[in-house]
């Protein structure tokens, strides 16, 4: 290890390996963080990110051989006590704080412990938690319950308490999950001051297009192994997909003409006050429409409306040229109408529930036999019927669902709603939580099923996803449609000019 | 062993072998020091007292697999025995004959399926959660009573009507295959039917489950609806075997019934439970009472052992739980 380096890197790991049961879960990493460096850990998941993040915080203890220095102290073994009292702090998405405590609480409770006397000061947890923030150039009221806050300034609160432990070298996983744009810009503006002040950040990211904005270097894990350590600079967003997965996505656009195909759903006028108005659009048989916009924009309210689960104010859903008056998402989906929900973990699936079950959710009276009873003939059969069908990758069909990787669950969510012979399939961010690699094979089967003639609505924030995917493309601002582009005419750059604007 | 335990679950499911070997246990325990205990006697009167508990067990089944819960069912037993003991004294009391029972009967399911079906709807419509709105019918239902009977006894029944509390068919006594036939239906009811299949996945997620397309209110109704039937029936039974009604028979089952569903391997937070290991977990409960007492010990120490009994159950499932884990990892 080099003694020049001045000041010490923060963080230089090298021979780290984890054995869980015999399956080498980090394999012979070396991982190096400059001070105050804004630096990217990327790979699809199990790649080993979080394992070695367990490691470098004490978590877990590497196989013997491992050599572990932070800040230019070297460790033979590190206990998380160790890890925070050595500058390293971790953000989890799910920010670990305390919803009913206020701001201030939430950022200074942690200089209380151990005080005595045992009284708390108000006025100190006050002092503490405005210094924290001053130094994020944030303004927070502190006296506000965190439960009430969005979830980006939330994790405003998480860096800040991060920052009040003397933190130096700060994780973030997939800080940016669960923000709009505008957020994210604030957050990665945060990351820019932090860093500048010398404190180091590792940002743990599915987004490549903010990974490669943030970081000036990126690490690269592939199935538990090192792939490299890049500059980002001259990095491009498919050659890092490219490094993360090991195989090269194609990047054609796939839009078709499909304006001769029968029109299958026909929207009118659909406006519903305070989430979207005026939505008129046609959707043809084979055909994928894509649908994006910010976070917002108003558009899983209007799948909402168009899968029965809310009532429009004004306007006409037709089908097949019959007017529909959906009650409930019951009749939406009697009508052939499905809809894969945004939300996989919460409400697409039901995680604890086997692979099974979950499939013929949708379908019982089809599954029903003799004397109203369910028939385990039935579903068996079309169980594996699904499962084959969508090359859903499982153990047995009575495993938990929850089992799965995102891009296997996605695929079974697809399976309960094609068990339903659907005509109109609406796909609201079908890749979320989705590894790069396994997207493709989502959009391939997105393909598959229009060619057979269904009509795809495929609602993404992600702008490139409905520009390389989808036929035509709609995009929603403020509740309203703003722009209908064909991706052969118009170019990715001007469509995302226009949805960031 | 481990071949006959892996049949064993592999036929009945994970919770059973577990249970079995616990009922073994406790059979070859009490065999050896309680007198008297491997009789028939013993297991006659074992068998006669299971039922009660039993179809309250299952009142309390499938509202807690649903996620949900109901402390009504003992007020909504008893409400529904005075329903039928109201309608025989109308009709003559001691010399009432079959049809007003019939009647009482018809009206006495009535009451119970009314007062679950309201606390469905409540539960269903309202979003409250079931704990509140089934102890607001508890309350409602033990002040109605005791207003009805001013607290008191309500007896005096055909003597035709002992058959169904202590009576025996071909040496099987009455109640117990009252609360067989009741058990499989109550089985095929969650295992076989669209019903049972929406009460597992309304219990893991109700949002998912609505999103997917299940009638979660309807649901919802039905499973406390036909718990108030199964109280209903469970009351119907005490009132033949203690012929007599009292608004608070039986308060003492109430959280015994909660127990026995959890040491038959229900999901305490819900989506997940069935209705063969419960029975076996009743039958263990029932003979480790009726040993203790052939013991000489009082029958609230019995309620001690059954309380120290689901500890150890929990902690020999955390313990099997470890060890396949690690049997996994190590493989």
């Amino acid at each position: 290890m080099p003694a020049d380096a001045v000041p010490p890197d923060a963080l230089r790991f090298s021979g780290i390996t984890k054995i869980f049961g015999g399956v080498k879960a980090v394999d012979d990493v070396s991982f190096t963080v400059g001070a105050g460096e804004v630096h990217c850990l990327a790979g699809e998941n199990g790649c080993g990110k979080s394992t070695l993040i367990k490691i470098i915080t004490g978590v877990y203890q590497p196989e013997p051989g491992a050599g572990m220095e932070i800040f230019g102290q070297t460790y033979a073994q590190i206990s998380p006590t160790q890890a925070r009292k050595a500058g390293i702090a971790v953000i989890w998405q799910d920010l670990a704080l305390f919803a009913e405590m206020t701001v201030a609480e939430n950022i200074a409770f942690e200089t209380m412990l151990g005080n005595r006397p045992r009284a708390v000061s108000y006025a100190r947890l006050h002092r503490v938690a405005a210094a924290a923030l001053a130094r994020l150039d944030v303004e927070l009221d502190l006296d506000a319950r965190l439960g009430s806050l969005p979830i980006a300034q939330r994790q405003i609160v998480a860096i800040a308490r991060a920052l009040v432990s003397d933190a130096r070298l700060i994780f973030m996983d997939e800080p940016t999950a669960s923000l709009t744009q505008s957020e994210t810009d604030a957050l990665l503006a945060v990351v820019r001051t932090l860093s500048a002040r010398g404190v180091a950040v590792v940002f743990v990211s599915h987004r490549l297009a903010e990974v490669l904005e943030i970081s000036s270097r990126v690490t690269v894990l592939r199935d538990g192994r090192l792939v490299g350590v890049f500059p980002t600079a001259g990095l491009t967003q498919s050659r890092l997909t490219e490094l993360m997965t090991g195989t090269v996505i194609t990047h054609d656009v796939m839009a078709r003409d499909t304006g001769h195909n029968p029109e299958v759903l026909r929207i009118e006028g659909l406006t519903r006050a305070g989430e979207f108005g005026d939505i008129s659009f046609t959707l043809r048989a084979g055909e994928v429409l894509g649908l994006t916009g910010l976070i917002g924009a108003g558009r899983t309210e209007l799948c909402h409306t168009l899968f029965g689960m809310t009532r429009p104010d004004r306007g006409r859903i037709i089908l097949n040229g019959q007017d529909l008056q959906l009650r409930s998402n019951r009749d939406a989906v009697a009508a052939g109408i499905a809809y894969v929900s945004e939300d996989r973990l919460a409400l697409g699936l039901i995680q604890p529930q086997s692979i099974a079950d979950n499939t013929v959710l949708s379908v019982l009276r089809q599954i029903t036999g003799a004397g109203g009873l369910l028939s385990s003939r039935k579903k068996d059969a079309t169980v594996s019927h699904w499962i084959s069908e969508l090359a859903v990758k499982i153990g047995t069909p009575a495993d938990a669902v929850s089992t799965l990787s995102g891009g296997n669950q996605q695929r079974v969510v697809l399976a309960k709603w094609l068990a339903t012979r659907p005509k109109v399939l609406l796909l609201d961010c079908p890749t979320v939580g989705v590894d790069v690699g396994a997207r493709a094979g989502i959009f391939r089967i997105v393909r598959a099923l229009a060619e057979k003639g269904l009509a795809i609505l495929l609602v993404s924030d992600e702008v490139p996803e409905v520009f390389l995917n989808a036929d035509r493309v709609l995009h929603m601002a403020g509740g309203r449609i703003a722009h209908e582009w064909d991706p052969r005419q118009t170019g990715l750059p001007e469509m995302e000019a226009a949805v960031y604007a | 062993m481990t071949g006959l335990y892996r049949r064993l679950s592999a036929v009945f499911g994970p919770e059973v072998p577990g249970l079995l070997g616990f009922l073994v246990l406790v059979l070859v325990v009490f065999g050896v020091f309680a007198p008297n205990f491997l009789t028939g006697a013993n297991f006659g009167s074992i068998a006669f007292q299971l039922p009660e508990l039993g179809l309250l067990t299952l009142a309390m089944l499938m509202p807690i697999i649903s996620g949900g819960f109901n402390l009504a069912i003992i007020y909504t037993a008893n409400m529904a025995g005075l329903t039928l003991a109201f309608v025989l004294k109308q009709y003559g009391g001691v010399d009432a004959g079959y049809w007003p029972f019939i009647l009482g009967t018809v009206l006495a399911i009535g009451v119970g399926a009314l007062s679950g079906a309201v606390m469905g709807a409540v539960i269903a419509y309202v979003g409250a959660h079931p704990i509140l709105v089934s102890l607001a019918m508890m309350i409602f239902l033990r002040g109605l009573g005791e207003f009805l009977t001013k607290g008191g006894d309500i007896s005096g029944f055909p003597a035709w009507m002992a058959t169904l509390g202590h009576g025996t068919v071909l040496g099987i006594p009455v109640p117990l295959i009252l609360f067989l036939v009741c058990a499989v239906l109550w089985h095929i009811l969650l295992n076989h039917t669209r019903h049972g299949f929406s009460v597992r996945m309304i219990g893991s997620n109700i949002r998912a489950a609505g999103y997917s397309g299940l009638h979660t209110r309807r649901t919802l109704i039905l499973i406390y609806t036909l718990s108030g039937i199964m109280c209903a029936i469970a009351g119907i039974l005490m009132l033949s075997r203690f012929n007599s009604v009292r608004v608070g028979h039986g308060e003492a089952l109430l959280l015994v019934t909660v127990l026995a569903c959890f040491l038959g391997g229900v999901d305490p937070f819900g989506g997940f439970g069935r209705v063969l290991p419960v029975v076996i977990a009743l039958i263990v409960l029932q003979v480790l009472s009726s040993g203790l007492n052939l013991l000489g010990a009082n029958q609230h120490l019995s309620t001690a052992v059954w309380g120290l009994f689901l500890v150890g159950v929990m902690i020999l499932r955390w313990g099997a739980g470890r060890l396949s884990e690690r049997r996994r990892r190590g493989s």
